[in-house]
């Protein structure tokens, strides 16, 4: 797993905005579908699909591929490995404000 | 200290995410005053023609043709309310989504919507069930309940204030069921005045000065 700060344990997966906030979406949502995170978070499919990829090898989250009738529908949900990645990252961020100050 | 603004950003950007995906936030405060306004006028008319119906009631006594009229004016009424406050309520919803630049059909919308329609079709069957046998007296206290009991289910899904709104009308629904006969103030109140002063509390809260609301 890609801690690039072994003391803040910060994750740089979640440097990224658009990672950061798919990760915080399906914090909270059981599942997800492409197209309600794609106008969540006002990003092009490529750009979107981009992110899921890496989030999705680095084990982060599960894809679902179904059908509505005949248009594909992909729903996203977060797996186990990246509810603890994303407490932690912001643990560490919550952490890293107090200490500041 | 740019490096603490970027966690704080972050972490904020977090928030705003769960709450955004998970809550419909484009409901405009105007959407209840509309509702309100309409529910009055309504109110209004009713009083109106029951108040005349009970003159001619004193002056020719009771006919059946009278009472059909007022039933039926009555009825017509109550859809033509119904009508014209979720049209104006779509309407200044629909403007903050299309303001905010939100789709107004997401799945929050339908989560919205599914919550709040459990309670709201349950009483309405509820009620109807009750007309079956001819049992008039809780129909206003009912309408108040079940339509607190949706807004507090649908809470959860929308503004969160919403819930003290629910709780009003079921307190107010309740407190009906000791006054029969009096429904109709009770509705005037419950479905005029509190969505007025609610819509109100909303809209100065969240949609007065947009740039303070940090909940878009």
């Amino acid at each position: 797993m890609a801690v690039n700060n072994p003391i803040s344990g910060l994750n740089k997966i979640f440097d990224n905005r658009i990672r950061l906030g798919v990760m915080s979406i399906l914090m909270v949502n059981d599942e997800i579908s492409f197209n309600d995170l794609k106008a969540l978070l006002e990003v092009t499919d490529g750009n979107l699909a981009t992110h899921l990829v890496t989030l999705e090898t680095e084990g982060f989250l599960k894809v679902h591929k179904g059908f509505i009738g005949r248009k594909t529908n992909t729903t996203y949900a977060i797996t186990k490995g990246g509810q603890k990645a994303f407490t932690d990252h912001v643990t560490a961020l919550e952490k890293m404000i107090k200490g500041m100050k | 200290m740019s490096e603490e603004n970027s966690h704080l950003d972050a972490l904020q950007d977090i928030r705003r995410m769960m709450q955004r995906s998970t809550r419909f936030i484009s409901l405009s405060g105007l959407s209840g005053i509309a509702a309100g306004v309409c529910a009055l006028v309504g109110a209004w008319f009713a009083y109106d023609w029951i108040h005349e119906y009970y003159v001619g009631y004193g002056q020719a006594g009771y006919t059946n043709a009278a009472f059909d009229r007022l039933k039926f004016s009555l009825l017509i009424l109550a859809a033509v309310v119904l009508a014209t406050s979720l049209v104006s309520a779509f309407y200044f919803t629909w403007r903050k989504a299309d303001k905010d630049k939100l789709p107004l059909w997401d799945h929050t919308a339908r989560n919205l919507a599914l919550n709040m329609a459990i309670p709201l079709v349950t009483g309405g069957l509820f009620i109807l069930a009750m007309l079956q046998y001819d049992e008039w007296k809780f129909v206003a206290p009912a309408c108040l309940i079940f339509y607190g009991l949706a807004l507090v289910n649908g809470s959860k899904y929308t503004l969160s204030e919403i819930r003290y709104l629910g709780l009003l009308e079921i307190a107010l629904g309740l407190l009906n069921t000791q006054f029969i006969g009096y429904g109709l103030y009770f509705w005037a109140v419950g479905f005029g005045v509190l969505h007025i002063i609610y819509g109100f509390a909303m809209w100065w809260k969240y949609e007065r000065n947009p740039a303070a609301a940090n909940v878009r």
